[in-house]
């Protein structure tokens, strides 16, 4: 049993910790958002700079060849920065996918592009009625000569709306909610028939509206009727990702409301002085600590290849981050009263981004459910 | 012991109800409901509708517009308002500015504020906190200075609730900077076209402009605007912040809310499933109904022993009402959030101000329900936190 970094690791750490201090505070972070894309593409080139876009893939497709431990590290420090770039929708989501369904021929063509900031993906897989279910597909794609043409509708595509081309799941065949009959189709995202309306998400990122109508895909990423598998080990991992990042945020969060409360002066004294504060703060400092080692649990479980063994590790860490999340967001808000009702302080964006990562693939309620459902985690 | 009411009070029900369903604009109330944000108009106008029915102000003395309802009465009027969706009439006009001013004012400021307040033609906004000063308020700093017949302000307010719409703001101000904190402070009215005077907006993190800055620069307002004895003026904040007892529950609030997350649970599908089939979310749902049936009947308790009590002797159970209304409250955009689920990513940027009216994504309530979560954690924190109020239960009921 190990929990520390290899040296790799740590280098990686120290240089993405920096770029996060010195480019992410929270006045730079404004200005990135007005920017048109709602993020820096200046922050997207330094990411390729740094190797971060293609650090999880082979290094025979450009890539770095890390695992979950270098993502956990990456999220975490982007979770702290509360970083609007699209690396989840593009690295972790469209890469995952190239990565567990795509051929060698699919990633060599995109990945080297994905790894130098030349290419945005993003994952367009939820539908009005799916909510949290990968298997709800309702979007079709039928053959068309040697091709595909896509139907139907997404909704809230992450950063759908720069994105350079979309992985879209799609039924080739089955009912609506029958785990066969998927595939995972590349579509580019100005393709004709691909309509997108992007919108920013309550947390300040962004996310689309996609809708296709007889829309050529330009390929199909593995087996056109056999991609549930890996979309559900991409979501694993993605599970993993978020968990870290929520850390980052968690941690964060934390450690502003602690100093707050030691300089905060009400009734001639700091806040942080009155016991009953104190002891909030603990129990914070607990959820933070027991998300901490959840996020590490799934990071560690996150790459297994026992499908069973890995989504009940990942749920069960995601429903602690939703809790640990939901509470340490809540009470920093509480704790510093007023002031954190306001977008001109951080600890509310922080609070948002709590809030919509609980609500990313998958929420409390369900993963609880898988957990349950399981034979027992130990 | 019977839980029923009386055939007069249940008659009175049904005439509020039926007055508040239909006098009001349905699409005023739905954006209640809803917990969107309100323009000007359309919270004047609804103040006004009740206000010529004569029940904007039922808590006034009867000279002043008040009604001789018994406490279930009072009980009935602010349930049925809060089940149909119908916006309270304006809090600081109606439960603070006015009944201040009707308790402490002169006869020429009651004659001069009293029936513009109740029908709207003034609005009203609370200068009580400072960066400074929330929950330790008396520590304000905000000074007024006698000059001639005049009081010379300055110093600022912060989180001044809709000061951008408002005609006047109700100020504590420091006026003996010398006295012991509580007992040199004055309550003053400013007319918000005075010069001087600078209100800053404060974006809330649910994107709303709610709240302001309120700045006083060599404001200069006549010696008359003070209320009550100069350096009396915690007095007056006293009273002022003990006035909202059973209506800060919120109750009716929670029951049209839970009624509304019940109704949309059953549209919402998990799986081939209504949410509302999913045994964890009715439980969840049950629970926060529990705990409102709780709330209710111990604010039924609070109403029904309120005839035998003595003014201003309120029963301790009173203080529970904000304290777990807040939560109750916060409880309920939880559950609207699980319900809304993915579809409460998309930000819709709201219509209020400039007429602008995008076409939201996924249902319609959805677009609500994280920016009503987000804004509602205010809940616990104004009108005396939630802390405050467990120092006050502890010291004043418990004894410690
Ligand atoms: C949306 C909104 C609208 C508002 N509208 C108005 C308005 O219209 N007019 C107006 O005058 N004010 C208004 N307020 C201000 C509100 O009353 C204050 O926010 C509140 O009094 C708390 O003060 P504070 O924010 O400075 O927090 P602080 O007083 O600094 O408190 C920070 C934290 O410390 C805790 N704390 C403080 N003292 C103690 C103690 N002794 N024991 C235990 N815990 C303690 C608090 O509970 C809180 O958790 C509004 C606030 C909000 C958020």
């Amino acid at each position: 049993m190990d929990f520390d970094f290899s040296d790799d690791q740590r280098l990686l750490k120290d240089s993405v910790d920096r770029l996060i201090a010195d480019r992410y505070d929270f006045e730079q972070r404004k200005k990135y958002a007005n920017e048109p894309d709602g993020w820096s593409r200046d922050m997207w080139a330094r990411y390729a700079e740094l190797g971060l876009l293609g650090l999880p893939f082979p290094e025979a497709a450009g890539g770095f060849g890390g695992g979950p431990v270098e993502t956990m590290t990456v999220m975490e420090a982007f979770g702290r920065g509360l970083v609007l770039e699209p690396y989840f929708a593009t690295v972790t989501l469209g890469g995952g996918l190239l990565r567990h369904a795509g051929s060698e021929r699919q990633q060599a063509a995109l990945l080297p592009q994905v790894a130098a900031g030349e290419l945005k993906l993003a994952f367009a897989h939820v539908e009005r009625q799916s909510r949290y279910d990968l298997q709800d597909v309702g979007v079709t794609a039928t053959r068309d000569g040697a091709g595909w043409l896509l139907n139907g509708e997404k909704s809230v595509v992450l950063h759908g709306d720069s994105a350079d081309k979309l992985l879209v799941t799609a039924r080739t065949g089955g009912s609506r909610r029958d785990p066969g009959g998927i595939g995972v189709f590349l579509v580019d995202a100005t393709a004709g028939g691909v309509s997108r309306r992007g919108y920013p998400t309550q947390d300040g990122l962004r996310g689309a509206e996609v809708s296709f109508a007889n829309a050529r895909a330009e390929d199909v990423l593995g087996d056109p009727g056999g991609a549930l598998p890996a979309v559900q080990r991409v979501a694993d991992e993605a599970i993993a990702a978020l968990c870290a990042e929520a850390v980052g945020g968690m941690a964060a969060m934390h450690a502003l409301t602690v100093d707050y409360m030691k300089t905060r002066k009400q009734f001639g004294r700091a806040i942080g002085e009155f016991q009953v504060l104190q002891h909030r703060a603990v129990d914070n400092f607990v959820a933070l600590e027991q998300a901490r080692s959840m996020a590490m649990y799934a990071t560690m479980m996150a790459a297994s290849d026992d499908a069973a063994e890995r989504r009940q590790a990942v749920s069960a860490a995601k429903v602690q981050i939703g809790r640990s999340g939901r509470h340490i967001g809540q009470e920093a808000v509480q704790l510093h009263g007023g002031i954190a009702m306001t977008m001109e302080y951080k600890v509310g964006h922080y609070f948002k981004r709590m809030t919509m990562i609980e609500m990313l693939f998958g929420d409390t309620d369900q993963h609880l459910a898988v957990v349950a459902g399981g034979g027992g985690l130990f | 012991m019977d839980l029923k009411f009386t055939p007069e009070e249940h008659a009175f029900r049904e005439e509020v109800r039926h007055f508040f369903r239909t006098a009001v604009p349905e699409s005023i109330r739905r954006k209640v409901l809803e917990g969107q944000h309100l323009t000007r108009q359309e919270i004047v106008a609804s103040q006004r509708i009740l206000n010529e029915k004569g029940w904007a102000v039922p808590n006034w003395p009867v000279e002043w517009g008040g009604q001789t309802w018994t406490p279930v009465q009072v009980y009935l009027y602010q349930d049925e308002m809060q089940q149909a969706g119908v916006p309270a009439p304006l809090g600081f006009n109606t439960s603070m500015v006015g009944p201040v001013i009707a308790e402490f004012g002169s006869q020429a400021q009651k004659q001069r504020f009293l029936a513009r307040a109740a029908n709207l033609d003034d609005w009203w906004c609370q200068g009580f906190s400072e960066p400074g000063a929330g929950s330790d308020l008396a520590s304000l700093r905000t000074k007024a200075e006698r000059v001639g017949d005049t009081w010379v302000i300055n110093g600022q307010k912060t989180w001044t609730t809709l000061a951008q719409h408002a005609d006047w703001i109700f100020v504590l101000c420091r006026t003996n900077p010398t006295a012991k904190k509580q007992e040199g402070i004055s309550f003053i009215l400013c007319d918000m076209k005075t010069p001087g005077i600078k209100v800053r907006p404060i974006e809330t993190i649910d994107g709303g402009h709610e709240v302001n800055e309120v700045f006083f620069d060599d404001v200069v307002v006549p010696y008359e605007n003070l209320v009550g004895q100069e350096n009396k003026g915690w007095d007056c904040a006293k009273f002022l912040l003990g006035n909202e007892r059973t209506g800060i529950a919120r109750v009716g609030t929670s029951k049209a809310r839970l009624k509304r997350i019940r109704e949309l649970a059953k549209l919402e599908r998990v799986g081939d499933r209504p949410l509302i089939e999913d045994q964890k979310f009715r439980e969840k749902l049950a629970a926060v109904e529990i705990e409102l049936k709780a709330l209710e009947m111990t604010q039924l308790r609070i109403v029904a022993d309120e005839r035998g009590r003595q003014k201003g002797k309120p029963n301790p159970a009173s203080s529970i009402l904000k304290l777990k209304g807040s939560v109750i409250q916060q409880a309920t955009t939880e559950l609207m959030l699980e319900v809304a689920g993915p579809y409460a990513m998309p930000y819709v940027a709201s219509d209020e101000g400039d007429g602008r009216n995008e076409p939201g994504y996924g249902p319609d309530y959805a677009a609500g329900a994280a920016p009503t979560y987000f804004n509602w954690r205010k809940i616990s924190i104004y009108g005396g936190s939630n802390e405050i109020q467990r120092n006050i239960v502890a010291k004043a009921i418990l004894g410690f």
